[in-house]
């Protein structure tokens, strides 16, 4: 049961911190400037957006309870029970985010998910 | 294929480079650190505190900043869907270092894992990287970049 309780803490708080991180990304526009000082209005700016934060605390959340899931159950259970994440963030890039997600995408995300279900082995 | 096109499919494959070798050299740091010092890391935070003051640690630890700031850097220009699956080659990059460096064994289903990752990398990467427009923001003038 904790086992369980733990992956979907996981999958749930990496997909919500993705999200949140790349639609904060995408309302921030395409990084252009790298000089010292460019970055540094870029840092200013994103330290003053909430959702950033708010994905930055999801992604630590992930960490953490990842963590403590391979302290209670098998590597070869946890990094296949959490590759799901890769196909419900696609869903949700579809959705929330509006991107056009081809055949090739689709099929892209569940080799990947496939995959690294298979390495876990 | 026009020259904005390829720029940024020039800059996407940069950037995607850096995401996976600082995150797989990252965590193989990270791991080296911990295993080297024989840190047990239990729910106290002093655990972590002092874990972090190992020099491999440290170095793990700067690279997955990097890590985290380079695949910002990415996803203000990519999609999260092209994002996702093309940097996922990190997880084949972490098992070829515990081949290589740790003298893990890979199995026949490993490696079948890390082919299929290929494939599905390959499907993605023939996207473009970026299939929506860029958002306007409702204080043009504090847009940073």
């Amino acid at each position: 049961m904790l086992n369980w309780l733990l992956v979907a803490t996981v999958v749930g708080c990496t997909v919500m911190g993705d999200l949140l991180q790349s639609l904060e990304m995408k309302q921030l526009g395409e990084i252009q400037d790298f000089r010292p000082g460019g970055l540094g209005r870029v840092i200013g700016y994103l330290a003053r957006r909430k959702y950033l934060l708010l994905a930055i605390v999801f992604m630590a959340i992930s960490f953490f309870a990842f963590m403590k899931l391979v302290t209670v159950a098998d590597l070869s259970f946890a990094v296949p029970a959490t590759a799901g994440s890769f196909v419900f963030e696609t869903i949700l890039a579809r959705i929330v985010l509006k991107e056009r997600v081809d055949g090739r995408r689709w099929a892209g995300a569940c080799l990947v998910a496939c995959g690294v279900a298979l390495l876990a082995h | 294929m026009d020259a904005a096109d390829r720029r940024i499919r020039l800059k996407t494959r940069l950037f995607a480079v850096i995401v996976v070798l600082s995150g797989a050299f990252g965590n193989f740091f990270l791991d080296w650190g911990l295993r080297k010092s024989n840190t047990q890391l239990s729910m106290s935070p002093v655990d972590y505190v002092v874990a972090i003051f190992d020099p491999w640690v440290t170095l793990g630890v700067a690279l997955l900043i990097v890590w985290l700031l380079a695949r910002m850097a990415l996803l203000s220009w990519a999609d999260l869907s092209y994002v996702l699956p093309v940097t996922a080659i990190g997880y084949v990059a972490t098992a070829l270092m515990g081949r290589f460096f740790l003298h893990e064994q890979v199995t026949p289903q490993r490696w079948a894992g890390t082919l299929l990752i290929v494939l599905g990398i390959g499907f993605v990467a023939r996207t473009n990287p970026r299939t929506t427009p860029e958002r306007e923001i409702a204080l043009a003038g504090d847009r940073p970049c």
